[in-house]
Protein backbone atom coordinates (compact mmCIF):
# COMPACT_ATOMS: atom_id res chain seq x y z
CA UNK A 1 0.00 0.00 0.00
CA UNK A 2 3.18 2.02 0.74
CA UNK A 3 5.08 3.19 -2.03
CA UNK A 4 8.95 2.13 -1.21
CA UNK A 5 9.83 4.35 -3.93
CA UNK A 6 9.66 7.64 -1.78
CA UNK A 7 10.02 9.37 1.28
CA UNK A 8 6.91 10.40 3.46
CA UNK A 9 6.68 13.28 5.91
CA UNK A 10 4.80 13.00 9.14
CA UNK A 11 2.38 15.32 8.04
CA UNK A 12 1.28 12.39 5.49
CA UNK A 13 3.27 14.44 2.20
CA UNK A 14 4.81 11.95 -0.34
CA UNK A 15 8.25 12.85 -2.01
CA UNK A 16 9.73 11.16 -4.85
CA UNK A 17 12.70 12.25 -6.26
CA UNK A 18 13.99 11.82 -9.66
CA UNK A 19 16.85 13.92 -11.69
CA UNK A 20 17.43 16.69 -8.81
CA UNK A 21 13.49 17.48 -8.81
CA UNK A 22 11.28 16.23 -6.05
CA UNK A 23 7.54 15.47 -6.79
CA UNK A 24 5.33 16.44 -3.52
CA UNK A 25 1.92 14.69 -2.94
CA UNK A 26 -0.32 13.46 -0.56
CA UNK A 27 -0.26 10.16 1.03
CA UNK A 28 -3.28 7.53 0.55
CA UNK A 29 -4.04 7.41 4.24
CA UNK A 30 -4.31 10.96 4.54
CA UNK A 31 -6.67 11.48 1.30
CA UNK A 32 -8.82 8.52 2.92
CA UNK A 33 -8.52 10.10 6.21
CA UNK A 34 -9.77 13.72 4.12
CA UNK A 35 -12.49 11.69 2.57
CA UNK A 36 -13.89 13.32 -0.44
CA UNK A 37 -11.99 15.52 -1.68
CA UNK A 38 -13.56 18.95 -3.77
CA UNK A 39 -11.26 21.83 -3.59
CA UNK A 40 -7.58 22.05 -3.67
CA UNK A 41 -5.31 25.27 -3.96
CA UNK A 42 -1.88 25.18 -5.35
CA UNK A 43 1.23 27.32 -4.45
CA UNK A 44 2.45 29.78 -7.24
CA UNK A 45 5.33 28.45 -9.39
CA UNK A 46 8.43 30.04 -8.73
CA UNK A 47 7.67 30.20 -4.83
CA UNK A 48 10.17 29.99 -2.59
CA UNK A 49 9.35 27.69 0.47
CA UNK A 50 11.25 26.58 3.44
CA UNK A 51 10.70 22.94 5.19
CA UNK A 52 7.62 22.85 6.89
CA UNK A 53 5.82 26.44 5.47
CA UNK A 54 2.47 25.99 4.42
CA UNK A 55 2.72 25.33 0.62
CA UNK A 56 -1.31 25.10 -0.22
CA UNK A 57 -4.74 23.76 1.43
CA UNK A 58 -6.68 20.79 0.30
CA UNK A 59 -10.28 20.68 1.18
CA UNK A 60 -13.03 17.66 1.91
CA UNK A 61 -16.83 18.26 2.05
CA UNK A 62 -16.38 18.88 5.60
CA UNK A 63 -12.78 19.79 6.33
CA UNK A 64 -9.97 22.10 5.36
CA UNK A 65 -6.42 21.05 5.88
CA UNK A 66 -2.97 22.99 5.37
CA UNK A 67 -0.19 20.86 2.93
CA UNK A 68 3.39 21.60 4.10
CA UNK A 69 6.74 21.76 2.22
CA UNK A 70 7.99 18.54 2.87
CA UNK A 71 11.54 20.54 2.06
CA UNK A 72 12.75 23.41 1.45
CA UNK A 73 12.80 24.39 -1.99
CA UNK A 74 11.77 26.14 -5.31
CA UNK A 75 8.46 25.25 -7.19
CA UNK A 76 8.83 24.41 -10.12
CA UNK A 77 5.64 23.11 -11.51
CA UNK A 78 1.96 22.44 -10.04
CA UNK A 79 -0.82 20.17 -10.76
CA UNK A 80 -3.09 22.40 -13.09
CA UNK A 81 -5.53 19.46 -13.69
CA UNK A 82 -6.36 19.66 -9.81
CA UNK A 83 -8.04 22.70 -9.98
CA UNK A 84 -11.05 20.77 -12.42
CA UNK A 85 -10.72 17.65 -11.09
CA UNK A 86 -9.57 17.75 -7.55
CA UNK A 87 -11.01 13.91 -7.38
CA UNK A 88 -8.01 12.75 -8.73
CA UNK A 89 -6.20 12.75 -5.12
CA UNK A 90 -8.46 10.52 -4.12
CA UNK A 91 -8.95 8.25 -6.89
CA UNK A 92 -4.88 8.28 -7.38
CA UNK A 93 -2.63 9.56 -4.83
CA UNK A 94 0.51 8.59 -5.56
CA UNK A 95 0.35 9.10 -9.27
CA UNK A 96 -1.57 11.37 -11.13
CA UNK A 97 -3.03 13.17 -7.89
CA UNK A 98 0.61 14.49 -7.40
CA UNK A 99 0.56 18.17 -5.94
CA UNK A 100 3.91 19.50 -7.01
CA UNK A 101 7.31 19.20 -8.36
CA UNK A 102 10.14 21.82 -6.46
CA UNK A 103 13.72 21.99 -6.25
CA UNK A 104 15.65 20.55 -3.31
CA UNK A 105 17.51 23.34 -1.63
CA UNK A 106 19.24 21.52 0.72
CA UNK A 107 19.57 17.28 0.35
CA UNK A 108 19.29 16.49 4.08
CA UNK A 109 16.09 17.45 4.52
CA UNK A 110 15.05 14.65 2.25
CA UNK A 111 17.16 12.13 5.03
CA UNK A 112 14.91 14.00 7.63
CA UNK A 113 11.77 11.83 5.99
CA UNK A 114 10.74 8.46 6.75
CA UNK A 115 10.63 5.59 4.36
CA UNK A 116 8.03 3.89 3.73
CA UNK A 117 8.39 1.39 6.73
CA UNK A 118 8.42 3.86 9.79
CA UNK A 119 5.62 6.02 7.48
CA UNK A 120 3.60 2.94 7.38
CA UNK A 121 4.19 2.17 11.42
CA UNK A 122 2.90 6.07 11.80
CA UNK A 123 -0.30 5.04 9.87
CA UNK A 124 -1.36 2.04 12.14
CA UNK A 125 -0.36 4.26 15.25
CA UNK A 126 -2.74 7.30 14.44
CA UNK B 1 -15.94 21.99 28.12
CA UNK B 2 -17.49 18.52 29.77
CA UNK B 3 -15.17 15.24 29.86
CA UNK B 4 -17.88 13.10 30.62
CA UNK B 5 -17.35 9.41 28.43
CA UNK B 6 -18.42 9.99 25.05
CA UNK B 7 -22.12 8.34 24.77
CA UNK B 8 -22.71 5.44 22.33
CA UNK B 9 -26.33 4.82 20.70
CA UNK B 10 -27.54 1.08 20.66
CA UNK B 11 -26.60 0.87 17.05
CA UNK B 12 -22.73 1.56 17.67
CA UNK B 13 -21.56 -1.89 16.69
CA UNK B 14 -23.46 -1.90 13.32
CA UNK B 15 -22.14 1.62 12.53
CA UNK B 16 -18.37 0.25 13.02
CA UNK B 17 -19.13 -3.25 10.97
CA UNK B 18 -20.89 -1.09 8.44
CA UNK B 19 -17.56 0.75 7.97
CA UNK B 20 -18.77 3.92 9.75
CA UNK B 21 -15.80 6.50 10.42
CA UNK B 22 -16.37 7.30 14.36
CA UNK B 23 -16.48 11.07 15.38
CA UNK B 24 -17.02 12.81 18.60
CA UNK B 25 -20.39 14.49 18.53
CA UNK B 26 -21.86 16.79 21.18
CA UNK B 27 -20.70 14.20 23.60
CA UNK B 28 -21.75 11.21 21.42
CA UNK B 29 -19.69 8.75 19.66
CA UNK B 30 -21.30 8.70 15.73
CA UNK B 31 -20.27 8.04 11.86
CA UNK B 32 -19.19 11.51 10.14
CA UNK B 33 -19.40 8.52 7.22
CA UNK B 34 -19.20 5.06 6.23
CA UNK B 35 -17.94 4.58 2.07
CA UNK B 36 -17.98 8.35 1.13
CA UNK B 37 -19.89 11.59 2.44
CA UNK B 38 -20.85 12.38 -1.16
CA UNK B 39 -21.69 9.27 -2.22
CA UNK B 40 -24.29 8.90 0.91
CA UNK B 41 -25.94 12.78 0.25
CA UNK B 42 -26.44 11.50 -3.73
CA UNK B 43 -27.78 8.37 -2.25
CA UNK B 44 -30.41 10.32 0.03
CA UNK B 45 -31.30 12.50 -3.33
CA UNK B 46 -31.82 9.57 -5.42
CA UNK B 47 -32.90 6.44 -3.68
CA UNK B 48 -32.83 7.14 0.17
CA UNK B 49 -30.29 7.22 3.23
CA UNK B 50 -30.46 6.00 6.41
CA UNK B 51 -29.04 7.81 9.74
CA UNK B 52 -28.46 7.01 13.57
CA UNK B 53 -30.02 10.31 14.73
CA UNK B 54 -30.23 8.78 18.43
CA UNK B 55 -28.29 11.09 20.21
CA UNK B 56 -31.09 13.78 19.68
CA UNK B 57 -32.98 14.63 23.23
CA UNK B 58 -36.58 13.50 23.85
CA UNK B 59 -38.54 15.29 26.70
CA UNK B 60 -42.55 14.35 27.35
CA UNK B 61 -44.53 17.58 28.55
CA UNK B 62 -47.88 16.03 29.85
CA UNK B 63 -50.79 17.62 32.10
CA UNK B 64 -53.65 19.60 32.22
CA UNK B 65 -51.78 22.79 31.99
CA UNK B 66 -48.75 21.21 29.18
CA UNK B 67 -50.05 23.28 26.39
CA UNK B 68 -50.09 26.34 28.10
CA UNK B 69 -46.64 25.57 29.66
CA UNK B 70 -45.10 24.89 26.34
CA UNK B 71 -47.04 27.66 24.79
CA UNK B 72 -45.35 30.49 27.40
CA UNK B 73 -41.53 29.04 26.56
CA UNK B 74 -42.37 28.63 22.84
CA UNK B 75 -42.51 31.29 19.74
CA UNK B 76 -44.80 28.91 17.78
CA UNK B 77 -48.37 28.25 18.44
CA UNK B 78 -48.57 24.89 20.59
CA UNK B 79 -53.05 25.49 21.16
CA UNK B 80 -52.96 25.37 16.77
CA UNK B 81 -50.91 21.77 16.95
CA UNK B 82 -53.64 19.11 16.73
CA UNK B 83 -52.56 15.67 17.89
CA UNK B 84 -51.07 13.54 15.53
CA UNK B 85 -49.27 16.04 14.30
CA UNK B 86 -45.69 17.95 14.92
CA UNK B 87 -44.69 21.25 14.17
CA UNK B 88 -40.82 22.95 14.18
CA UNK B 89 -40.46 25.65 17.17
CA UNK B 90 -37.95 27.82 18.86
CA UNK B 91 -37.07 27.39 23.00
CA UNK B 92 -37.16 31.28 23.31
CA UNK B 93 -34.89 33.48 25.70
CA UNK B 94 -36.31 36.56 27.02
CA UNK B 95 -34.31 38.35 24.20
CA UNK B 96 -36.50 36.81 21.19
CA UNK B 97 -33.16 34.25 20.72
CA UNK B 98 -33.22 30.57 20.24
CA UNK B 99 -32.28 28.43 23.66
CA UNK B 100 -32.85 25.55 21.36
CA UNK B 101 -34.51 24.59 18.07
CA UNK B 102 -36.78 21.75 18.29
CA UNK B 103 -39.99 19.79 16.99
CA UNK B 104 -43.15 19.14 19.45
CA UNK B 105 -45.61 16.26 18.89
CA UNK B 106 -49.02 16.50 20.31
CA UNK B 107 -48.83 12.74 21.08
CA UNK B 108 -52.15 13.84 22.94
CA UNK B 109 -54.67 16.45 24.05
CA UNK B 110 -52.36 16.86 27.23
CA UNK B 111 -48.93 15.16 26.68
CA UNK B 112 -46.44 16.31 24.19
CA UNK B 113 -43.22 15.08 22.70
CA UNK B 114 -40.54 17.40 22.46
CA UNK B 115 -37.16 16.53 20.49
CA UNK B 116 -33.87 18.80 21.37
CA UNK B 117 -30.58 19.02 20.14
CA UNK B 118 -28.18 16.95 21.31
CA UNK B 119 -25.81 19.40 22.79
CA UNK B 120 -28.60 21.31 24.47
CA UNK B 121 -30.57 19.11 26.59
CA UNK B 122 -29.76 19.54 30.19
CA UNK B 123 -29.56 23.09 29.42
CA UNK B 124 -32.94 22.67 27.90
CA UNK B 125 -34.09 20.80 30.48
CA UNK B 126 -33.01 22.96 33.01
CA UNK B 127 -34.81 26.09 31.57
CA UNK B 128 -38.19 23.91 31.59
CA UNK B 129 -37.65 23.10 34.84
CA UNK B 130 -36.30 26.50 36.50
CA UNK B 131 -40.52 27.87 34.73
CA UNK B 132 -42.65 24.80 35.01
CA UNK B 133 -44.13 26.31 38.82
CA UNK B 134 -47.08 27.84 37.97
CA UNK B 135 -47.89 25.39 35.72
CA UNK B 136 -50.13 21.73 36.48
CA UNK B 137 -47.58 20.22 33.93
CA UNK B 138 -44.80 17.39 34.21
CA UNK B 139 -41.63 17.23 32.65
CA UNK B 140 -39.89 14.04 31.72
CA UNK B 141 -36.49 13.01 30.22
CA UNK B 142 -36.99 10.26 27.91
CA UNK B 143 -33.76 10.64 25.73
CA UNK B 144 -32.23 7.12 27.38
CA UNK B 145 -35.62 5.54 26.55
CA UNK B 146 -35.37 6.27 22.44
CA UNK B 147 -33.60 5.36 19.33
CA UNK B 148 -34.13 7.91 16.20
CA UNK B 149 -33.72 6.38 13.07
CA UNK B 150 -33.71 8.82 10.09
CA UNK B 151 -35.06 7.31 6.74
CA UNK B 152 -34.70 9.73 3.89
CA UNK B 153 -35.02 10.22 0.23
CA UNK B 154 -37.54 9.65 -2.67
CA UNK B 155 -37.69 5.32 -1.66
CA UNK B 156 -38.26 5.67 1.44
CA UNK B 157 -42.14 5.13 1.86
CA UNK B 158 -41.05 1.93 -0.88
CA UNK B 159 -38.85 0.61 1.76
CA UNK B 160 -41.20 1.20 5.14
CA UNK B 161 -44.41 0.60 4.32
CA UNK B 162 -43.95 -3.59 4.09
CA UNK B 163 -42.35 -3.49 7.22
CA UNK B 164 -44.87 -0.93 9.21
CA UNK B 165 -47.99 -2.94 10.40
CA UNK B 166 -50.13 0.33 9.43
CA UNK B 167 -50.04 2.40 6.40
CA UNK B 168 -47.20 4.97 6.30
CA UNK B 169 -48.02 6.43 3.01
CA UNK B 170 -50.65 8.49 3.79
CA UNK B 171 -49.10 10.17 6.88
CA UNK B 172 -49.08 13.75 5.78
CA UNK B 173 -45.71 15.81 6.33
CA UNK B 174 -45.23 16.58 9.72
CA UNK B 175 -47.68 13.92 10.65
CA UNK B 176 -47.14 11.18 12.98
CA UNK B 177 -48.68 7.56 13.54
CA UNK B 178 -48.03 4.90 16.83
CA UNK B 179 -47.19 1.36 14.88
CA UNK B 180 -44.97 -1.29 14.62
CA UNK B 181 -42.31 -1.38 11.69
CA UNK B 182 -40.40 -4.62 12.16
CA UNK B 183 -42.59 -5.99 15.14
CA UNK B 184 -41.08 -3.21 17.31
CA UNK B 185 -43.50 -0.21 18.73
CA UNK B 186 -42.59 2.96 17.48
CA UNK B 187 -43.26 6.50 16.49
CA UNK B 188 -43.34 7.21 12.69
CA UNK B 189 -43.29 10.62 11.85
CA UNK B 190 -42.96 12.24 8.49
CA UNK B 191 -40.06 14.35 8.61
CA UNK B 192 -36.88 15.25 8.48
CA UNK B 193 -33.61 17.37 7.93
CA UNK B 194 -32.76 16.40 4.52
CA UNK B 195 -35.20 18.67 2.12
CA UNK B 196 -36.27 15.08 0.88
CA UNK B 197 -39.50 13.22 1.86
CA UNK B 198 -39.40 10.39 4.46
CA UNK B 199 -39.42 9.15 8.02
CA UNK B 200 -37.96 9.39 11.10
CA UNK B 201 -38.83 6.73 13.06
CA UNK B 202 -38.48 6.83 17.47
CA UNK B 203 -37.68 3.39 18.22
CA UNK B 204 -38.01 1.99 22.06
CA UNK B 205 -33.87 1.69 22.26
CA UNK B 206 -33.46 -2.34 22.80
CA UNK B 207 -35.37 -2.37 19.63
CA UNK B 208 -33.20 0.00 17.51
CA UNK B 209 -31.00 -2.79 16.51
CA UNK B 210 -33.71 -5.07 14.58
CA UNK B 211 -35.30 -1.81 12.87
CA UNK B 212 -32.12 -1.40 11.56
CA UNK B 213 -31.72 -4.51 10.19
CA UNK B 214 -34.71 -4.89 8.49
CA UNK B 215 -34.55 -1.53 7.18
CA UNK B 216 -31.03 -2.48 5.30
CA UNK B 217 -31.87 -5.33 4.45
CA UNK B 218 -35.51 -3.93 2.76
CA UNK B 219 -33.52 -1.21 1.49
CA UNK B 220 -30.76 -3.17 -0.10
CA UNK B 221 -32.56 -3.87 -3.60
CA UNK B 222 -34.00 0.32 -3.95
CA UNK B 223 -30.69 2.04 -3.25
CA UNK B 224 -30.48 2.30 0.71
CA UNK B 225 -26.85 3.27 2.38
CA UNK B 226 -26.67 4.02 5.85
CA UNK B 227 -25.52 7.70 5.71
CA UNK B 228 -23.29 9.72 8.75
CA UNK B 229 -23.37 12.77 10.05
CA UNK B 230 -21.17 14.57 7.43
CA UNK B 231 -24.21 13.80 4.74
CA UNK B 232 -26.71 15.13 7.57
CA UNK B 233 -25.06 18.31 7.39
CA UNK B 234 -24.58 18.98 3.96
CA UNK B 235 -28.21 17.79 3.39
CA UNK B 236 -29.68 20.47 5.66
CA UNK B 237 -27.51 22.85 4.49
CA UNK B 238 -29.05 22.22 0.50
CA UNK B 239 -32.64 22.89 1.93
CA UNK B 240 -31.80 25.50 4.25
CA UNK B 241 -32.56 23.90 7.31
CA UNK B 242 -30.88 25.86 10.69
CA UNK B 243 -28.18 24.09 12.63
CA UNK B 244 -28.20 25.39 16.11
CA UNK B 245 -24.68 26.56 17.08
CA UNK B 246 -24.23 27.38 13.53
CA UNK B 247 -26.67 29.04 12.34
CA UNK B 248 -29.18 29.75 15.13
CA UNK B 249 -28.09 30.20 18.70
CA UNK B 250 -29.09 32.33 21.62
CA UNK B 251 -27.42 35.46 20.39
CA UNK B 252 -30.04 35.25 17.34
CA UNK B 253 -33.25 36.33 16.72
CA UNK B 254 -36.26 33.90 15.39
CA UNK B 255 -36.39 37.09 12.97
CA UNK B 256 -33.00 37.77 12.17
CA UNK B 257 -32.93 33.76 11.07
CA UNK B 258 -35.53 34.38 8.26
CA UNK B 259 -37.71 31.55 11.18
CA UNK B 260 -40.48 34.56 11.25
CA UNK B 261 -43.17 31.44 10.08
CA UNK B 262 -42.56 30.34 13.45
CA UNK B 263 -42.72 33.84 15.25
CA UNK B 264 -46.69 33.78 16.15
CA UNK B 265 -47.38 37.01 17.74
CA UNK B 266 -51.33 36.34 17.57
CA UNK B 267 -50.93 33.47 19.85
CA UNK B 268 -50.66 35.81 23.20
CA UNK B 269 -48.21 36.10 25.74
CA UNK B 270 -44.60 34.10 25.29
CA UNK B 271 -41.02 34.49 26.66
CA UNK B 272 -39.08 36.56 24.13
CA UNK B 273 -42.65 38.19 22.72
CA UNK B 274 -41.69 41.71 23.95
CA UNK B 275 -38.10 41.89 22.32
CA UNK B 276 -39.60 40.71 19.30
CA UNK B 277 -42.28 42.63 18.64
CA UNK B 278 -40.10 45.46 19.52
CA UNK B 279 -37.25 44.13 16.71
CA UNK B 280 -40.33 43.64 14.43
CA UNK B 281 -41.64 47.39 14.88
CA UNK B 282 -37.98 48.80 14.91
CA UNK B 283 -36.64 46.91 11.76
CA UNK B 284 -34.95 43.54 11.75
CA UNK B 285 -31.15 45.06 11.95
CA UNK B 286 -29.90 41.89 9.83
CA UNK B 287 -30.76 38.22 8.22
CA UNK B 288 -29.87 35.04 7.71
CA UNK B 289 -29.50 35.16 3.85
CA UNK B 290 -28.32 32.84 1.61
CA UNK B 291 -25.35 33.07 -0.90
CA UNK B 292 -23.45 31.55 -3.55
CA UNK B 293 -19.37 31.49 -4.11
CA UNK B 294 -18.40 32.61 -7.71
CA UNK B 295 -15.53 30.98 -8.30
CA UNK B 296 -14.24 27.36 -6.76
CA UNK B 297 -13.56 28.10 -3.50
CA UNK B 298 -15.80 27.00 -0.29
CA UNK B 299 -16.96 29.38 2.41
CA UNK B 300 -16.69 27.75 5.76
CA UNK B 301 -18.22 28.71 9.12
CA UNK B 302 -16.67 31.74 10.78
CA UNK B 303 -15.36 33.32 7.50
CA UNK B 304 -16.11 36.60 7.64
CA UNK B 305 -18.00 38.31 4.89
CA UNK B 306 -16.98 41.86 3.50
CA UNK B 307 -18.40 44.37 1.30
CA UNK B 308 -15.67 47.30 0.14
CA UNK B 309 -12.66 45.48 2.37
CA UNK B 310 -15.23 46.47 5.46
CA UNK B 311 -16.19 43.04 7.44
CA UNK B 312 -19.96 42.82 7.63
CA UNK B 313 -20.62 39.62 9.25
CA UNK B 314 -19.72 36.01 9.49
CA UNK B 315 -20.10 32.87 7.19
CA UNK B 316 -22.52 30.58 9.62
CA UNK B 317 -22.37 27.50 7.21
CA UNK B 318 -20.89 26.57 4.42
CA UNK B 319 -19.99 23.59 2.38
CA UNK B 320 -19.65 22.54 -1.62
CA UNK B 321 -23.24 21.10 -2.04
CA UNK B 322 -22.67 17.87 -3.84
CA UNK B 323 -26.30 17.70 -5.53
CA UNK B 324 -25.90 21.13 -6.74
CA UNK B 325 -22.52 21.20 -7.35
CA UNK B 326 -22.26 24.64 -6.09
CA UNK B 327 -20.45 26.66 -2.85
CA UNK B 328 -23.18 27.56 -0.89
CA UNK B 329 -23.09 29.51 2.61
CA UNK B 330 -25.75 30.67 4.88
CA UNK B 331 -24.18 34.22 6.58
CA UNK B 332 -25.96 37.04 8.65
CA UNK B 333 -25.42 40.38 6.85
CA UNK B 334 -27.09 43.35 7.38
CA UNK B 335 -30.34 44.13 6.16
CA UNK B 336 -29.43 46.52 3.28
CA UNK B 337 -27.67 43.81 1.77
CA UNK B 338 -29.72 41.45 2.10
CA UNK B 339 -31.96 41.54 -1.71
CA UNK B 340 -31.13 38.58 -3.98
CA UNK B 341 -28.25 39.17 -6.33
CA UNK B 342 -26.39 41.96 -3.87
CA UNK B 343 -22.86 41.20 -4.12
CA UNK B 344 -20.06 40.66 -1.38
CA UNK B 345 -16.80 38.97 -0.29
CA UNK B 346 -16.04 36.17 1.26
CA UNK B 347 -12.61 36.24 3.29
CA UNK B 348 -11.10 33.19 2.09
CA UNK B 349 -7.65 32.36 4.04
CA UNK B 350 -7.21 36.06 3.80
CA UNK B 351 -8.11 36.66 -0.22
CA UNK B 352 -11.41 37.87 -0.41
CA UNK B 353 -13.35 35.66 -3.03
CA UNK B 354 -17.09 37.11 -4.66
CA UNK B 355 -19.97 35.90 -3.71
CA UNK B 356 -23.78 37.05 -4.32
CA UNK B 357 -27.24 36.84 -2.59
CA UNK B 358 -29.19 33.66 -4.02
CA UNK B 359 -32.73 32.59 -3.45
CA UNK B 360 -33.35 30.00 -0.61
CA UNK B 361 -33.65 26.84 -0.39
CA UNK B 362 -31.07 26.15 -2.14
CA UNK B 363 -32.36 23.12 -2.75
CA UNK B 364 -36.14 21.96 -3.12
CA UNK B 365 -37.51 18.65 -4.00
CA UNK B 366 -40.12 17.99 -6.70
CA UNK B 367 -42.90 17.19 -5.24
CA UNK B 368 -44.61 16.56 -8.23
Amino acid sequence: MVPTDRRYSKEHEWVLVADDVATVGITHFAQDQLGDIVFVELPEINAELSRDEVMGTIESVKAVSEIFAPISGTILEVNQDLEASPETVNSDPNGAGWYCKMTIADPADLEALMDAAAYEQLTKES
Amino acid sequence: MNTAPAKRTPLYDRHVAHGGRIVPFAGWELPVQYGGLIDEHMAVRRHAGLFDVSHMGEARVGGPQARDFLQHLTCNNVARLKVGRAHYNGLMTPTGCFHDDLLIYRLDEAQFLLVLNAANVDKDLAWMRDHLSGFDAELTDESEQWALLALQGPRAVTILEPLADDPVAELPYYGFARTAVAGVESLVSRTGYTGEDGFELYVPSDGAGSVWDALIERGAGHGLQPAGLGARDTLRLEAKMALYGNDIDDTTTALEADLSWIVKFKKGEFIGRDALARQKAEGVPRRLVGFEMEGRAIARHGYEVCIDGRTIGRVTSGTLAPYLDRRIGLAYLPSEYCDVGTPFEVRVRGNPHPARVVETPFYKRDRT
